[in-house]
C-alpha cells in the first residue's frame, strides 16, 4: 500500500484478435485499488473465449503483487481451457511478479468444506473425547497410585524440596482466602437458620444446622472446590508451558520420570494441604456461626452455643467431613497434572486444557462428595 | 509523503544513536543507513545489540537519543497516520517465525490485510494463497497450525505473514539459523528472488557466513558500541578490527568464502 493520495485509479484495456487478447494496464494496480477492479475484470474475463493473453506493461504505473494476482486472473491453466501468457512490454522485476502471480493461480489451494453433517461429526467426536478423557483420567490415577505406593517405601527418593515449596504455594497462601470464604458461609446459614427456625420457636436449632453443615459438607466442599479452581489452573499451565518447551521431553531423556518430579510432589503437598485448609475453614465457619448467634437477636452466648455444639454435633461430622479431604486433595492434584501433560504445541491447547482442568476438577469433587454422601448415609454415620 | 521523495531517500536512516539500559550503554553515537533496494547484512558479536538495534529500527524501542529516519522522514515528527502509513511499507521475520499460532498459515497471513484493507474475504484468502506460493510453501500448508509446521517452514511462513502488504522494507532476523544448509540456500535464493520481483530493501541480522557471501550487497558490523564499517564484503574483511580479522579470517569463513567464490 504506497502513497494512497498520489496513486492513480487502476484502469485497463482489452482487445482480443482471433483467439488471442492484449491486456493493456494502466494506473498504479496495488493493494489498495484491486478491491474495486476485480468484479469488473473477472466478469469481463469470464464472458471472453480465448487461448493467448498478451501483456502490455507501457502504461502501467506501480506494481505490486495484489496487482501481478489481477493480471493473472487472465490466465487459465487447467482441464479444458490452456492459456499461454506473454509479456510483450515491461520491466524486469514486472515479468518476475507477473511469473509468480501465475504459478500460484495454478495451484488449487486447500479448502476447509464444510458438510451438512459437520455438526453430527462434531457431535460424535466430542461423545468419543468424553469417553477417552474418562479412561484416560482414569488409566492416569491408576498410575499415579502405583508410583506414589512405590515411592512410600523409598521416601528419600520423594523430592521434598518441591513438595515444601508447593505447600507453601497450595496451602499457606490459599489460607487466607479459605478462611473468609467459610466465615462468610458460616455466617449465612447462621442467619438462615436463625430467622427461619424463629418461626418454629426452636432458634437453639441453629446451632446444629451449622455445626453440622459447615463440619459435614461446606467446609470441605467449599475448600476443595477453592483449591481446585486456585491449584489445578496452576498445574494444568505450569506443567503445560513446561510441555510446550519440551521441558517435559528434556527430563525424560535425563532420565528423570516425570510423575516422580511433577506428579507426586503436587499430590502429597495438596494431601497435606487440604485437610489442614478444611480445618481452619471449619473453625472459621462455626466462629462465623457463634458470631451470630451471640450478637443476633436470638442471643445464644458462646458457652451455650459450643455445650449445644458438643451435645449434638459431636465429633462425629467433624470426622466426617475430614476423611473426605485426602480424596478431593488426590483428584485436584491428579487432574490437574493430567490436564498439563496433555498440553500440545498450541497456545490454544494450553487454554482449552487449563479449562478442562478446573471443570472436571469440580465436577470430580462435587460427584465424590456426592457419592460419600449416599455411603455415609447407607452406613448410618 | 510524495513519491519522488521516497524514490531517492534512504529507506531507513539512523543517526547518533545512543541506548542504554540503566549506566549498561549498548550503542553510542551510531550511524547506519540502508539505501534502497539493497540487501545489508549486520553482523556482531553476541551481546553487542544486534536485536536491540533492530528493535530500535522497527520503533518497538526509542532510542535514549539520536534520530531514526524512514524514507527521509524523522520517525519523531510523523504524525500517527503517516507512521502508520510507514508501518505498513515495513516487514519484519522474526527469528522464530513468531506466528500467531492459533490462526492457520493463511489466516496468519490475513491478519495484516484485515487490518489494514478492506478487502472482501476471498479475495484476501487468494491474496495470502499466492504469498505462500511466492515463499515456496506447498498450497496445502495453507490450513495447517504453526505447530505442525517444521521450522524451515514456520520462516517461510513468517516470511509470508511480513510481506503480506508488499512492504519495501524488509527486517530479517537471522533468517537461516536453524535450518540446514540446503533449506539455508534455499532460503536465501528466495530473498534474493523476492527482493527482485517485489523491489524490496532488505536489513539482515545473521551469523550465516554463506548468505552474506552470496546474497548480501553491504556489510555492517557492530562492533564497539557502533557501527564500525559498512561496506562491501572485500572492504569490511580488510578492516583492522581484531573482531573483524577474527570473524573473517576463521576457517569457517573461509571456506564459505571459497564456495562462494567458485
Amino acid at each position: 500500500m504506497s502513497s494512497n493520495s498520489n496513486s492513480s485509479p487502476a484502469k485497463y484495456v482489452l482487445t482480443q484478435e482471433d483467439r488471442s487478447i492484449t491486456f493493456r494496464p494502466n494506473g498504479d494496480w496495488t493493494l489498495d485499488q484491486v478491491a474495486a477492479i476485480d468484479p469488473v475484470l473477472t466478469a469481463e474475463l469470464q464472458a471472453l473465449d480465448y487461448d493467448m493473453v498478451y501483456y502490455d506493461f507501457t502504461d502501467l504505473g506501480e506494481l505490486d503483487t495484489a496487482g501481478a494476482y489481477m493480471f493473472a486472473r487472465a490466465v487459465r491453466i487447467g482441464p479444458g481451457q490452456r492459456h499461454f501468457w506473454v509479456v510483450t512490454e515491461g520491466t524486469k522485476g514486472q515479468q518476475t511478479l507477473m511469473q509468480a502471480a501465475a504459478d500460484a493461480v495454478k495451484g488449487k489451494p486447500p479448502v476447509v468444506d464444510r458438510q451438512w453433517y459437520d455438526s453430527l461429526t462434531r457431535l460424535g467426536k466430542a461423545t468419543e473425547r468424553f469417553f477417552t478423557e474418562v479412561f484416560e483420567t482414569l488409566a492416569f490415577i491408576g498410575k499415579f497410585f502405583a508410583v506414589f505406593f512405590k515411592l512410600m517405601l523409598r521416601p528419600r527418593q520423594i523430592r521434598w524440596n518441591s513438595v515444601v515449596s508447593l505447600i507453601e504455594e497450595i496451602g499457606l497462601n490459599a489460607a487466607p482466602i479459605v478462611v473468609t470464604l467459610c466465615f462468610f458461609i458460616g455466617a449465612v446459614i447462621a442467619y438462615m437458620g436463625a430467622s427461619l427456625l424463629a418461626s418454629f420457636g426452636a432458634s437453639v436449632f441453629m446451632v446444629d444446622l451449622v455445626g453440622v453443615s459447615v463440619l459435614r459438607e461446606l467446609a470441605p466442599i467449599i475448600t476443595a472446590i477453592l483449591i481446585a479452581g486456585r491449584s489445578d489452573s496452576a498445574f494444568t499451565a505450569q506443567i503445560g508451558a513446561m510441555k510446550m518447551r519440551q521441558e517435559v521431553d528434556a527430563m525424560t531423556v535425563i532420565g528423570l520420570d516425570t510423575f516422580e518430579t511433577l506428579v507426586v510432589p503436587r499430590a502429597i503437598a495438596c494431601l497435606v494441604s487440604l485437610p489442614i485448609l478444611t480445618f481452619l475453614g471449619m473453625m472459621s465457619g462455626v466462629f462465623a456461626g457463634m458470631l451470630i448467634a451471640w450478637t443476633g437477636e436470638i442471643d445464644i452466648s458462646p458457652v451455650l452455643f459450643f455445650q449445644r455444639l458438643n451435645e449434638v454435633v459431636g465429633v462425629k461430622a467433624f470426622w466426617v467431613g475430614m476423611v473426605k479431604t485426602p480424596f478431593f486433595a488426590v483428584i485436584i492434584a491428579v487432574i490437574g497434572c493430567r490436564q498439563g501433560l496433555a498440553v500440545t504445541g498450541s497456545v490454544e491447547s494450553l487454554g482449552s486444557r487449563t479449562t478442562q482442568s478446573v471443570v472436571q476438577s469440580i465436577f470430580a469433587v462435587i460427584a465424590v462428595n456426592a457419592i460419600f454422601a449416599i455411603l455415609f448415609y447407607q452406613m448410618g454415620i | 509523503m510524495s513519491i519522488e521523495d521516497k524514490d531517492t531517500a534512504p529507506p531507513m536512516e539512523a543517526h547518533g544513536i545512543l541506548t542504554q539500559f540503566g549506566t549498561n550503554v549498548i550503542h553510542e553515537n551510531l550511524d547506519f543507513r540502508v539505501e534502497k533496494g539493497e540487501i545489508v547484512g549486520l553482523v556482531g558479536g553476541s551481546g553487542t545489540g544486534k536485536s536491540v538495534l533492530l528493535n530500535t529500527m522497527l520503533g518497538l524501542k526509542e532510542p535514549e537519543g539520536g534520530i531514526i529516519r524512514y524514507f527521509g522522514r524523522d520517525r519523531t515528527e510523523l504524525t500517527k497516520e503517516e507512521r502508520e502509513a510507514i508501518n505498513n511499507e515495513m516487514g519484519v521475520l522474526f527469528q522464530g517465525g513468531a506466528l500467531f499460532s492459533s490462526l492457520s498459515v493463511r489466516e496468519n497471513i490475513m491478519v495484516p490485510l484485515r487490518e489494514h484493507t478492506d478487502l472482501p474475504v476471498p479475495l484476501m484468502r487468494e491474496l495470502a494463497d499466492m504469498k505462500i506460493h511466492m515463499v515456496g510453501l506447498p498450497a496445502q500448508s495453507a490450513t495447517l497450525y504453526p505447530s505442525d509446521l517444521s521450522g524451515g517452514m514456520k520462516k517461510r511462513a513468517g516470511l509470508a505473514r511480513s510481506l503480506s502488504l508488499d512492504p519495501k522494507l524488509l527486517f530479517l532476523d537471522e533468517p537461516t539459523a536453524g535450518l540446514d544448509p540446503v533449506g539455508a540456500n534455499a532460503f536465501d535464493e528466495l530473498i534474493l528472488g523476492l527482493r527482485e520481483a517485489m523491489d524490496l530493501t532488505i536489513l539482515m541480522i545473521t551469523h550465516d557466513l554463506d548468505s552474506l557471501y552470496t546474497i548480501c550487497d553491504r556489510v555492517a558490523v557492530l562492533v564497539d558500541k557502533r557501527i564500525a564499517i559498512a561496506d562491501t564484503l572485500p572492504k569490511v574483511q580488510e578492516y583492522d578490527h581484531p573482531w573483524v580479522k577474527e570473524y573473517f579470517g576463521g576457517p569457517r569463513s573461509r571456506a564459505a568464502l571459497k564456495a562462494g567464490k567458485t
